[in-house]
């Protein structure tokens, strides 16, 4: 436990300006994909366009949260006390899409 | 103000001159201990109201075609029963033994955050009264403990009575947040050293995977009542079939919560029975891996089953067969610890203290509860038993028999810790076997009832149904259990000044609660122990019990850092100031910031009725209070 | 009384570094953590919500799509992404903003912090100022919306956009008033890097909040 606790906040690695800047060069990059995507009616009416888009916004959430909110330095329980959460939402989430879905599948 | 503790000649209680006393000393108090008993007051407090609402209920039905009660007040007697006894009975007596327990077994001083839990009980008391009250003005809520829409909207549920219950759950929602985030951060972050979270005691294993629970689900349907809020006061349309939307995302979304609600109600009574159980059988408890596992795997599967209470919506057979397979599934851990626990007992040195009594009734009570929970289980079955008097049978076993009893349980057996005297046996187990008897002459009628088609929360029946024996023998079950709380009551008050002192360990129990003395000092332990294997206690008093169980050292970094000791019993009562212990302060701060909270929601209310000036002139002076008082409360020091 | 607070204000100094814990972390930092746990379950409902009606509306104005009303009034599509691009390019930038001014307090006085990089109060008033030109753009969409006639009763796209928006535009004023508290102590005392554990847990709410709208501007404005 003690070699647990010297790892605790003040002495882990830390992010640096450099990647703090890195971190938002790729936000701003994504985010102009993104809306870029959105102006293409071909590639918004084709089967690619969602998936693509919640993976772009999955990559920001990603290093937002790994890098701002230095999920990835910090002590392990931090990343249970979030995961855990977000994993129960996410999969509540679609049990509704499909629960309330008009197809009938359910 | 000095009370009968300065001035009795009681040897114990004369350490408390130390200690504050009086009215004010209760109203700013910030010692877990303290607001424990608080909840436990107040709980049983609303038992006797939700009791009382009952048995109203039960005189109502005792035969066809009486008209004790109107159809209206049924209506508000029967929405009352349920939001009680969820809400201001079960939850805030495990909150009691939450907030009493965990530091104390967990090794430590206090909670992290010693004001927040004063802040909880004050807005549970303040909302407990917000809800309550209404009864009087024959405008409680009426629209069912569930509040399905639409008929709780503004269309159907025109009036003040389901404001008061959507209010009312978001503000006892605060106070239940509150604390479930205090106790994971004392939980995570204030065990003793060498309390690794598999030395744990079971009951505060329990209560963590409970805390997640709540901080998991009331999100949701914090959710639910805002919609359901907006909808009756904006003219939004959430429920609204007109405008496309469904009346069902109020029930998925209730029900997310609902069920994950059910395991926080039941999680802490078992926790409680498995502190008992093991004391009383002087063995350790049998599996404690598994035990502390299942409760997990019931915790994270209770979010997978919610709609096994809408089976006859018309989800589909996909949905239904989805839901059905992993509510049976659930079954399995359930079931895993009604064994453990049955293993522990088996081969034990057994004595039957009134706390026994009730942790092997669960024991028994609940099995039923969960046969009938496990028929339900099946879609074609349940299309039979939803909404009858059948599904009555089972929470009630399950809630009654399970949650009560645990709890009953656990207050004979830390009520010598919390008053430093016994409760009476033989009073006692007058209490047990009334309210065995009682219970089971209430409810288990109500499976063949519920069978024979008799529906939920209908005022009356006609006669000739099959079902008058089975309400008359529920009705005179009431009565019995009407008793039986006069008998703990007795009890209960009585013993708390003429019962047998009780010492620090008067169970011979294994964990570390029990080696202060009863009552403990405001600072709990003297010296902060290191504790070295699950039953610190018996390693000292009774090795043989744990000699196959591993014992290691905490980490001596962690050691130092603590200023840890071995176990030891303490026997000496100092006071904090002579100790050195820095202690927090009592402080006003935290009922103020919940009196603003009330006030704001009262506001609400107050709009609802049409009084804009006045309305706003509520919120915003409840919001102001609300945030001076808090800004005055972050702003001072905690000790 | 008096005597436990004169020995505690006495040891207060003296203890705050006494506070042994389990794992050698804060308490309001686990506590931070598992309350955005929470909040992913309050934000899953709105936003499943949200989902769960799309499409669904049985009057306009729809975000996507026109509408022509019964009574013969044309509605353009009502979202208008280039403004709301705008507006999440600032509160993304708002939590670069964030990470800065937490390395300036906890790097005060070290070297490579000198002038801007290290002003704190610079990069607390930047985020608070980003925060409050997002809501000042949330503010704009709602009046426009409501004067092109989508309000919150209007049809089911208005009830579950404006309340789902709506949350989070709160959540964010929140963020902005703490930033705000923040620097008015930090124009005042001075943060130093012993306030950094407190700029830190403020940081880890405003860059969850910024996280939720990266999901809300996908699912509401981009996809349709």
């Amino acid at each position: 436990m003690s070699a647990d606790r010297a790892h605790a906040d003040h002495t882990h690695e830390h992010p640096t300006w450099k990647q703090y800047k890195w971190v938002a060069l790729w936000l701003f990059v994504i985010t102009v994909l993104e809306v870029w995507a959105y102006y293409i009616p071909a590639f918004v009416a084709s089967k690619a366009f969602v998936p693509t888009l919640l993976i772009m916004s999955a990559v920001k959430f990603t290093i937002v949260v790994m890098f701002y909110m230095h999920l990835k330095y910090d002590h392990a329980i931090f990343r249970k006390l979030f995961t855990g959460p977000l994993a129960i939402a996410g999969i509540t989430l679609i049990a509704f899409l499909f629960l309330f879905s008009k197809v009938s599948i359910g | 103000m000095a009370t009968s503790a300065a001035i009795s000649t009681n040897a114990h209680a004369a350490s408390h001159s130390s200690e504050q006393s009086g009215l004010w000393s209760w109203l700013t108090t910030v010692d877990h201990k303290r607001i424990g008993v608080l909840y436990l007051y107040t709980a049983l407090f609303y038992l006797l109201v939700g009791g009382l609402e009952a048995l109203l209920i039960r005189t109502q039905l005792a035969k066809p075609n009486l008209s004790v009660v109107s159809a209206e007040m049924y209506n508000q007697l029967f929405t009352m029963h349920g939001t009680t006894m969820v809400f201001l009975v079960v939850m805030p007596l495990s909150a009691a033994f939450f907030n009493y327990l965990i530091p104390l077994q967990i090794g430590a001083r206090d909670v992290a955050f010693p004001r927040l839990n004063a802040f909880s009980y004050w807005v549970y008391a303040l909302g407990g009264l917000f809800i309550t009250l209404p009864i009087f003005f024959g405008l409680a809520p009426n629209g069912g403990w569930f509040g399905y829409a639409p008929l709780s909207g503004p269309t159907y549920g025109s009036g003040f009575n389901m404001d008061f219950w959507v209010l009312g759950l978001q503000i006892l929602g605060i106070s239940s947040l509150a604390a479930a985030f205090n106790f994971i951060t004392t939980i995570i972050n204030m065990r003793a050293p060498g309390m690794t979270l598999m030395r744990m005691p079971m009951f505060t294993w329990m209560s963590f995977v409970v805390q997640f629970l709540i901080i998991l689900a009331f999100p949701v349907v914090t959710a639910a009542l805002f919609f359901l809020q907006f909808d009756r006061f904006f003219g939004t349309n959430f429920y609204v079939t007109q405008a496309g939307g469904d009346p069902l995302l109020w029930q998925h979304l209730f029900w997310v919560f609902g069920h994950p609600e059910v395991y926080i109600l039941v999680l802490p009574a078992f926790g409680l029975v498995s502190e008992i159980l093991p004391t009383h059988s002087r063995k350790p408890l049998f599996g404690y891996n598994v035990m502390a596992y299942s409760g997990a795997m019931i915790g994270f599967l209770g979010f997978g089953v919610w709609a096994h209470h809408m089976f006859a919506v018309g989800m589909g057979p996909v949905a239904d067969s989805i839901f059905s397979l992993a509510t049976m599934l659930i079954g399995i851990p359930t079931g895993v610890k009604i064994f453990n626990w049955i293993a522990t007992l088996y081969g034990g040195s057994l004595r039957f203290p009134t706390s026994m009594k009730f942790a092997i009734g669960l024991i028994a009570m609940f099995t039923i509860g969960g046969i009938s929970g496990v028929m339900h289980s099946s879609p074609p079955s349940d299309l039979q038993q939803t909404d009858t008097y059948f599904i009555v049978a089972h929470f009630h076993y399950v809630l009654y028999g399970g949650a009560i009893m645990g709890i009953f349980g656990g207050i004979y057996h830390y009520f010598p810790k919390i008053t430093g005297r016994f409760m009476n046996e033989s009073l006692g187990t007058w209490h047990f076997w009334l309210n065995f008897i009682g219970l089971n002459l209430t409810f288990f009628p109500m499976h063949f009832s519920g069978m024979l088609g008799m529906p939920r929360r209908i005022y009356t029946y006609d006669a000739g149904q099959g079902w008058d024996l089975f309400n008359m023998i529920s009705t005179v079950g009431t009565y019995m259990l009407l008793v039986a709380g006069f008998v703990f009551a007795y009890n209960f008050f009585t013993s708390r000044k003429r019962g047998a002192v009780a010492g620090n360990d008067p169970w011979g129990a294994p964990t570390l609660e029990w080696s202060i003395p009863s009552p403990p000092p405001e600072y709990n332990f003297a010296q902060i122990p290191e504790v070295t294997s699950r039953y610190p206690m018996w390693d000292l008093k009774a090795p043989d019990r744990t000699a196959g169980i591993a014992h290691t050292h905490a980490d001596a970094a962690d050691i130092a850092e603590a200023h840890a000791v071995p176990v030891h019993e303490e026997t000496k009562r100092k006071t904090a100031k002579e100790l050195g212990i820095p202690m927090p302060f009592p402080t006003i701060k935290p009922m103020m910031v919940a009196l603003g909270i009330i006030i704001l929601f009262s506001g609400l209310i107050v709009m609802h009725a049409g009084k804009f000036p006045l309305a706003m002139a509520t919120m915003l002076g409840g919001a102001a209070f609300m945030v001076g008082s808090l800004y005055a409360w972050l702003t001072s020091p905690l000790e | 009384m008096a005597t436990i607070a004169a020995t505690a204000s006495g040891a207060h100094e003296a203890h705050e570094h006494a506070h042994y814990t389990t794992t050698g972390l804060n308490h309001r930092k686990i506590a931070m953590w598992a309350f955005i746990g929470s909040e992913c379950m309050l934000f899953g409902s709105l936003i499943s919500t949200y989902l769960v009606y799309k499409g669904r509306s049985v009057v306009g104005p729809f975000p996507h799509e026109a509408w022509t009303s019964p009574a013969g009034q044309v509605f353009k599509p009502i979202l208008n992404i280039p403004v709301t691009s705008m507006s999440t390019f600032v509160l993304l930038m708002s939590s670069l903003f964030m990470v800065l001014a937490l390395a300036a307090v906890e790097n005060r006085g070290k070297p490579g912090y000198e002038g801007l990089l290290g002003s704190s109060k610079f990069w607390l008033a930047a985020t608070a100022a980003a925060g409050a030109t997002f809501l000042g753009f949330q503010a704009y969409e709602f009046t426009s919306f409501v004067h092109e006639g989508l309000t919150i009763r209007t049809n089911l796209f208005g009830t579950s956009f404006y309340t789902l928006t709506g949350f989070h535009g709160t959540h964010v004023a929140v963020g902005v008033l703490w930033l705000m508290t923040m620097l008015f102590i930090d124009l005042k005392r001075g943060l130093t890097p012993k306030d950094a554990i407190n700029i830190d847990i403020m940081a880890l709410y405003w860059h969850f909040v910024d996280v939720v709208w990266i999901a809300i501007f996908t699912l509401v404005y981009l996809i349709k």
